[in-house]
C-alpha cells in the first residue's frame, strides 16, 4: 500500500512542538524513531495530515541519574541508548535486558522508550520493566505537566490516558535502594526479532533481616495492556522469600493474567509461563537482592 | 503535496534534491542518487536488506523519512571501500569466506557487520550472532557471513595496530 501524504514539521524546540500538537491537534502525530508509525500509515490504518519530528528538539534525548532522585529518560532517548547506559545496566538490569533484546539492532537505534510505551502494545517490552521499577511519565501540552503513574497509563491496545496535544516529555524511574534485586524475561518462538509471546518482570528490595519490604511484579502479552500484580505482590511483602512462597506468588501472576490465544502462543501456554517465568523472574531478582547489588 | 528541498550528506557528497515529504530515504538513495547497493527487502524494518549508517548507528532506510535524513552524515555501502581497487576489509572477508551467495542481503549484512565493530571490535561468535540479528538471510545458512566478520574482526584489528 502507498505512503499517503502528508506535511513533516521538524521544530528546534519543546514549546514549538506543543504549538505544532495544538495547532493541528485534529490530525497530527509525533514522530520520533518511526519505527510503529510509519508502518501502520503505510499499512493504510493511520493517515494524519501532519507529522512533528522531534529530532531536532535539542535535550529530549538525554539520559541522567543521580542518586536519590533516580533515572530519567528523555522522550526521544533511544531504546539502545538506554541499553547500554552504564546506570541503567547496573541498576536497572530488567529494563537493560529489554532494550537489548527487543526487536533488532537496527529498531532500536531508532526506536525509542517513550514510543514504545505510547505505542501501547500489550507486547511492549519495555512496559514490564518500568512497571516493575514503578515508573512514571512526564505528560507535557501547551499550559502545563503532569506526572503520571505507569499503572495508571495504559488503557488498552494501543490506548493510553494521554489526551490530544499532549506528549511525554520524559519517563522516570525512582532510585533503587540497596537489597533490591530486579529481572525481565521474554518468551518468544525465534527470540530475535519477534515480539514477545509471554513476559514477565519483576523488582525486589529486602530489609537487613532478609525479608521483602517492597515487591513489584509486571507482565507482558497476557492481557489487554501490561499488567501489574498486586496480589502476588503482597503475597511477598513482609515475608522471607523460599521456594514455595515464590511458587504462590507466580501462582498469584498466572491469576492476574488475562491471556487469549493468537498465532504467537496459545492462553494455556502463556498461563503455563507465566508461572515458570515469574518464578525464575523473582529467583533472579532474590539473588540478586541478597548479594547486594545494587 | 509540496516537495521540501534537503541537503543529503552520502558517503561524504553533499546531494540537493527535492522529494515529497512521504518519501523514505531507500527510495531517494535508489531512484534519484542512483546509489542501488542499498536494497529493499520487506519494507517494514524486519529484514535489514536496507541497512545504512545515519550518524554512526545503523538504521532501517525503508523506515526512514527522507526529510528526517537532511543535513544528517550517511554511510551507505558504495561509501565503505577507500578506494575502487580496494574493497573494505569486511567486504573483502565477505569474498574470501564465501559469504554470499545471492547477494541481495549482503550490503544490509556488511552495513551491520560495520556498526558492530565500530562499536565492539572484538565480538565473540555469540556478539556477532547478535549483531545481525536485524538482517535476514535465505541462502547462506549464516555460518559463513559470521567467519567472515570474525576473519574481518582479526584483520581489522590487526592492521590498526600496525597502523
Amino acid at each position: 500500500m502507498a505512503m499517503p501524504q502528508f506535511q513533516v514539521h521538524q521544530p528546534k524546540t519543546l514549546e514549538s512542538v506543543l504549538d505544532l500538537l495544538g495547532r493541528h491537534r485534529s490530525s497530527v502525530k509525533l514522530l520520533c524513531g518511526g519505527t510503529d508509525l510509519l508502518i501502520k500509515m503505510r499499512a493504510g490504518a493511520q493517515a494524519p495530515e501532519h507529522l512533528v519530528s522531534l529530532n531536532r528538539v535539542a535535550g529530549l534525548k538525554t539520559i541522567s541519574y543521580a542518586g536519590g532522585d533516580g533515572l530519567v529518560i528523555g522522550g526521544a532517548a533511544r531504546i539502545s541508548q538506554v541499553g547500554k547506559n552504564a546506570e541503567v545496566r547496573r541498576l536497572y538490569p530488567g529494563l537493560a535486558h529489554a532494550c537489548s533484546v527487543m526487536a533488532t539492532v537496527q529498531i532500536r537505534n531508532m526506536g525509542t522508550v517513550a514510543g514504545n510505551l505510547v505505542n501501547a502494545a500489550p507486547s511492549a517490552d519495555t512496559a514490564a520493566p518500568l512497571l516493575a521499577y514503578g515508573a512514571s511519565v512526564v505528560a507535557v501540552e501547551r499550559g502545563g505537566r503532569r506526572q503520571i503513574k505507569l499503572v495508571d497509563f495504559f488503557t488498552g491496545p494501543g490506548l493510553t490516558v494521554l489526551e490530544p496535544g499532549e506528549m511525554v516529555e520524559a519517563i522516570r524511574v525512582p532510585d533503587v535502594s540497596p537489597r533490591s534485586g530486579s529481572c525481565y524475561l521474554r518468551l518468544s518462538a525465534r527470540s530475535k526479532v519477534d515480539i514477545a509471546a509471554v513476559s514477565v518482570a519483576g523488582f525486589l528490595n529486602l530489609d537487613l533481616e532478609g525479608r521483602v519490604i517492597r515487591c513489584r511484579l509486571a507482565l507482558g502479552s497476557v492481557g489487554p495492556t501490561p499488567l501489574r500484580c498486586p496480589e502476588a505482590e503482597q503475597i511477598l511483602e513482609g515475608q522471607t522469600p523460599d521456594e514455595k512462597l515464590i511458587a504462590q506468588a507466580a501462582a498469584a501472576c498466572v491469576r492476574a493474567s488475562r491471556p487469549i490465544d493468537d498465532l504467537r502462543a496459545t492462553a494455556a501456554y502463556r498461563r503455563a509461563m507465566v508461572q515458570v517465568l515469574a518464578q525464575r523472574v523473582l529467583t533472579q531478582s532474590l539473588d540478586m537482592a541478597k548479594g547486594g547489588t545494587p | 503535496m509540496a516537495k521540501q528541498n534537503i541537503e543529503l550528506i552520502v558517503n561524504g557528497d553533499r546531494y540537493e534534491v527535492a522529494v515529497e515529504p512521504n518519501r523514505m530515504l531507500v527510495d531517494v538513495l535508489r531512484e534519484d542518487l542512483g546509489l542501488t547497493g542499498t536494497k529493499i527487502g520487506c519494507a517494514q524494518g524486519d529484514c535489514g536488506a536496507c541497512t545504512v549508517i545515519m550518524d554512526g548507528v545503523s538504521i532501517s532506510s525503508c523506515l526512514t523519512l527522507a526529510v528526517e535524513a537532511h543535513q544528517r552524515d550517511v554511510t551507505t555501502i558504495e561509501g565503505l571501500a577507500t578506494s575502487p581497487q580496494e574493497l573494505h576489509p569486511i567486504q573483502a572477508a565477505f569474498v574470501q569466506h564465501g559469504a554470499v551467495q545471492c547477494g541481495y542481503c549482503t550490503p544490509g549484512m556488511v552495513m551491520s557487520a560495520k556498526h558492530l565493530l565500530n562499536e565492539n571490535p572484538h565480538p565473540s561468535e555469540e556478539e556477532i550472532r547478535q549483531g545481525l540479528s536485524g538482517n535476514l538471510c535465505r541462502c547462506t545458512g549464516y555460518n559463513k557471513i559470521v567467519e567472515a566478520i570474525g576473519a574481518a574482526a582479526d584483520k581489522m584489528a590487526s592492521s590498526a595496530k600496525e597502523g
